[in-house]
C-alpha cells in the first residue's frame, strides 16, 4: 500500500513538472575543443595528469576505434551520429582539486541535493557513500575516510590512476578489452571519469556505495569508466543513478563498467537509469551505449546485475557475466520501460566456463506509447562447463497498441551435462484489469502502478531498499499518460 | 435508493438496453433474471462504469448522485460494488496488498482514516473466518490460479471488506457448486440490513433459494418486461422466460 500511495504522490508530482530532473546548472565550465582526434585524447590525458602508459593505452584504443564500424545489429533506429560534433571533455572550471566536501563548489552540491542525492556525510542514516560525477569529472566522494579504515578504496577513477596506479594498470581493460566493441573502444580512448572500488580480502563493505552520474553541459558526451574489484571473500553492493537536463539535441553516454570477483566474493551492482528520455514527440534524449561486464574469476564468486531502465532515448546495454571460476554464479534482473518514442535493446550475456556455474536471467520489458523494447540475450556454455545451469525468463508487457516488444534469445550450448531453460511471455495491461481495480476504488494511475509493479516484482525485490522505492516511483512517472 | 429511468445504452453501435426503468429502495434486494443476451451484464457494467458502453438516453442515480457522470472509482467510493461474473487476474499483485489498497481507497473517499497493515490483517482475518474461507486467500496473487469457486469467494470477501451499500452481483452463481453457492449467499445475507441494497443478476432460480429477493424483475430484449415478488422466480423456472413474458 505504501508503494501505491507513493506512486500516487509521485504521479501527481510528475503532473506538475514532467521530467523533474530536467533542470540545468549554471556553472563556469572548461571544455576541450569540439571534435575527436588524437590531440583530444592527449588533451584529456594531460588534463588528468596521467602516466605515459595510460596515454599509450588510450591512443591504442583510438587507433583501433578508427578502423571499427558502428554496430547496426541492435533493433534501434537513430540518425547517424557525427562524432566530430560533440565535446569530449567538459569540467567545472575549478582550478584546484577539492580536498573535502567543504571545498566543493556549493552550486554543484546544490545540484545533487536537488536531485535528492545525500551529499552531506551528516546524513548518516542514509548509509550510502556517494561519488558524484558531473559531466566529465568526479566532483566529490563521501565517506572516503570511513571506508579507508576498512581498507576499502572508493574514489574517482582519476584519483585511482594517481594514487593506486598498480591496481588500475592490472585491472583496467582486463574484463572489457579496448577493442571489445565500437562504443567500449571509443570509451577506452576518451573516458574522463567514473568510480573506482577496491574491496580487500575478506571485507564486507559496511555501506552501499553509489555513484551518481549527471550530464549537464550542452553537446557533451559522457564517457565514464567504472572499475570494481572484490578480492577473495569480500562483499560489496554498488548503486548507480543517472539523470540529465532536458535538451532538444541528443547527447551521448558511452560507459564501460568492469567488475572482477575473486574466490567467494560477491558483487551486487544495481542501476536505476533515468537519463532524459526525450519529449513526447521523440525530440532530444540521451543515447545510452553502455558496455557492462563482470568476471567471476574466483571459485564460488557471484556477480548480480539489477537494472531499472526508465530513461534514455536509446538504450543499448547488455550487462554480462563471465563465469570462469567453478561454482560461480551470475544473475541479471532487468526492468526496461519504453514510453513515447523510446527504444531499448537490452539484455545480457552469460558465459559459462567453470564447472557447475549457474546463471539466472529475469527480464521484464514494458512498452507504452510508441516505445520499442527488445530483450537480446546470449547464454553460452563451454565444453568444460559440466553441470552448468541457466534459467531465463523474459516477460513483456504492452500498454496501448502502437508499441512493440521483441525477444531475441541466443543459446550456444557445447556441454552435454548443462541445463538451459528459457521461458517467455507477452501480455498487455488489459482493459478489464484496469476496470477491475477501478471498480474497487483505485484511480487509473493507482491501477496502472499496481499492475506494473506486480509485473516487475521479481526484479524490484532484488534492489536495495532505498532504490526499490525510487524505482517504483519512476515506473509510475515513466508511464504517466500512457493509458487512457 | 437506486433509481434507473428510461436507460438506453449501446455497444459498438448495437443497442442493448432499450429503456430500463427500475427502482431499488434502500434495504431491499432485487433480482434480475433473463435469458442470454437480454442485457443483464450490460446493465451491471453500465451501472459500474465500464468503458465501451455508450449511454444514449435516460438516467441512473444512486442516493441522488448521477451515477453515469461518475468515474468507476467514484462510484466505488460512493458505495457501489460490482461482483464480477469473471473476476480478473492480477499477476504479481498480492491479494492482501490489493484488498488493503482497495479498502483504503474507499475509506479515503468516505473521509475515513486509512487502515495500516496490522489493522487490515486483523479485519481481513475476521471476515475470512466469518465467510468460512482460508487465510491462504490473502497470500496468493489476485485471482491467479484460483478455481472458479475461489474467484467468486474472493469477490464476496472483497464485498465484505469494502462494505458497499449497493452490491451488484453479476451472475455470481455461475459455475459454482452447491457448497460454494451457499458461501456466496451467506456472504450476501450477512450484509442484509436497512442500509444495504443489492441487485442480484442471475440466470437461474437456484441462487434465489438462498438469497431471497424482495422483488424479481424479468429482463428481455433490453427492457424489464415483468416484475413481481419472489414467486415470479419460481414461475420462470417452471415455465420458461418466453411464456412468462408473453
Amino acid at each position: 500500500m505504501a508503494a501505491v500511495a507513493e506512486t500516487l504522490e509521485t504521479v501527481q508530482a510528475a503532473n506538475d513538472g514532467g521530467y523533474k530532473w530536467g533542470f540545468e546548472t549554471d556553472i563556469a565550465m572548461e571544455f576541450a575543443p569540439k571534435g575527436l582526434n588524437e590531440d583530444i585524447v592527449r588533451f584529456i590525458s594531460a588534463k588528468k595528469n596521467e602516466p605515459e602508459w595510460l596515454l599509450e593505452w588510450r591512443l591504442k584504443a583510438y587507433a583501433m576505434w578508427l578502423k571499427m564500424e558502428e554496430p547496426e545489429w541492435a533493433a534501434v533506429k537513430y540518425p547517424k551520429i557525427d562524432y566530430q560534433d560533440a565535446y569530449y571533455y567538459a569540467a567545472p572550471s575549478n582550478k584546484t582539486v577539492p580536498k573535502s566536501l567543504d571545498e566543493v563548489d556549493p552550486e554543484l552540491l546544490r545540484t545533487y541535493e536537488k536531485l535528492g542525492i545525500p551529499v552531506q556525510e551528516q546524513q548518516r542514516l542514509q548509509g550510502i557513500a556517494v561519488d558524484m560525477v558531473f559531466d566529465s569529472v568526479s566532483v566529490a566522494t563521501t565517506f572516503k575516510d570511513r571506508l579507508a579504515k576498512e581498507g576499502i578504496i572508493f574514489c574517482s577513477i582519476s584519483e585511482a590512476v594517481q594514487n593506486h596506479p598498480e591496481l588500475v594498470k592490472q585491472y583496467l581493460g582486463s574484463v572489457v578489452p579496448q577493442g571489445d566493441n565500437y562504443f567500449a573502444c571509443l570509451n577506452s580512448a576518451v573516458f574522463t571519469d567514473g568510480s573506482f572500488v577496491f574491496i580487500p580480502k575478506g571485507v564486507r563493505c559496511p555501506m552501499e556505495l553509489s555513484t551518481y552520474f549527471r550530464i549537464n553541459a550542452k553537446s557533451t558526451g559522457q564517457f565514464e569508466r567504472t572499475l570494481i574489484i572484490a578480492e577473495a571473500g569480500s562483499h560489496v553492493s554498488y548503486l548507480e543513478g543517472c539523470t540529465a537536463p532536458m535538451r532538444d539535441e541528443n547527447q551521448m553516454h558511452a560507459a564501460v563498467v568492469e567488475l572482477v570477483a575473486m574466490d567467494d566474493a560477491t558483487i551486487k551492482y544495481s542501476t536505476v537509469q533515468n537519463w532524459y528520455p526525450g519529449d513526447a514527440e521523440g525530440k532530444g534524449g540521451i543515447y545510452n551505449f553502455v558496455t557492462k561486464r563482470g568476471a567471476c574469476r574466483g571459485a564460488r564468486s557471484k556477480i548480480s546485475w539489477t537494472q531499472v531502465e526508465t530513461g534514455s532515448a536509446i538504450t543499448w546495454k547488455y550487462p554480462s557475466c563471465m563465469l570462469l571460476g567453478d561454482d560461480s554464479v551470475g544473475e541479471f534482473y532487468s526492468v526496461a520501460i519504453t514510453n513515447n518514442h523510446q527504444q531499448a535493446d537490452t539484455g545480457t550475456k552469460m558465459w559459462h566456463v567453470g564447472k557447475n556455474t549457474r546463471s539466472t536471467i529475469v527480464s521484464k520489458g514494458i512498452s507504452a506509447g510508441q516505445g520499442q523494447n527488445t530483450y537480446r540475450g546470449l547464454v553460452k556454455v563451454s565444453p568444460k562447463a559440466t553441470g552448468a545451469r541457466n534459467f531465463t525468463q523474459c516477460d513483456s508487457l504492452l500498454i496501448g497498441d502502437q508499441c512493440g516488444a521483441h525477444t531475441v534469445p541466443y543459446i550456444e550450448n557445447r556441454c552435454a551435462t548443462a541445463k538451459v531453460e528459457h521461458e517467455a511471455t507477452t501480455s498487455r495491461i488489459a482493459e478489464d484489469q484496469l476496470f477491475y481495480c477501478r471498480s474497487r476504488g483505485l484511480t487509473q494511475e493507482e491501477a496502472v502502478g499496481l499492475i506494473v509493479n506486480g509485473f516487475c516484482r521479481e526484479v524490484l525485490k532484488e534492489l536495495p531498499m532505498e532504490f526499490a522505492v525510487e524505482a517504483q516511483k519512476l515506473l509510475a512517472i515513466s508511464l504517466e499518460g500512457s493509458v487512457g | 435508493m437506486l433509481k434507473i429511468e428510461g436507460l438506453t445504452a449501446e455497444i459498438d453501435g448495437k443497442q442493448i438496453l432499450k429503456g430500463i426503468d427500475l427502482e431499488v429502495p434502500t434495504g431491499e434486494i432485487h433480482a434480475i433474471m433473463g435469458p442470454n443476451g437480454s442485457g443483464k451484464s450490460t446493465l451491471s457494467y453500465v451501472l459500474s462504469g465500464r468503458e465501451g458502453y455508450e449511454i444514449t438516453g435516460g438516467s441512473a442515480t444512486y442516493n441522488g448522485l448521477d451515477l453515469l457522470a461518475m468515474e468507476p472509482e467514484e462510484r466505488a467510493g460512493s458505495g457501489v460494488f460490482l461482483a464480477f461474473q469473471y473476476p480478473v487476474e492480477l499477476p504479481g499483485v498480492g491479494n492482501a496488498n490489493f484488498l488493503r489498497t482497495a479498502v483504503n481507497a474507499v475509506r479515503k473517499h468516505r473521509g475515513e482514516p486509512e487502515v495500516d497493515a496490522m489493522q487490515f490483517l486483523k479485519l481481513a482475518r475476521a471476515k475470512i473466518k466469518a465467510l468460512q474461507m482460508s487465510d491462504d486467500m490473502l497470500k496468493r496473487n489476485v485471482n491467479v490460479g484460483f478455481s472458479g469457486g475461489e474467484k467468486k469467494r474472493n469477490e464476496v470477501l472483497q464485498m465484505a471488506l469494502l462494505e458497499p451499500t449497493l452490491a451488484i452481483l453479476d451472475e455470481t452463481d455461475s459455475g459454482l457448486d452447491i457448497d460454494a453457492l451457499k458461501i456466496v449467499a451467506d456472504g450476501v445475507n450477512a450484509m442484509r440490513g436497512p442500509n444495504f441494497s443489492s441487485l442480484v443478476i442471475t440466470h437461474y432460480q437456484r441462487l434465489l433459494d438462498y438469497i431471497v429477493p424482495d422483488r424479481v424483475h424479468v429482463l428481455m430484449g433490453g427492457r424489464i418486461v415483468k416484475s413481481g415478488g419472489p414467486e415470479l422466480a419460481l414461475e420462470l423456472e417452471a415455465e420458461g422466460y418466453a411464456k412468462v413474458a408473453a
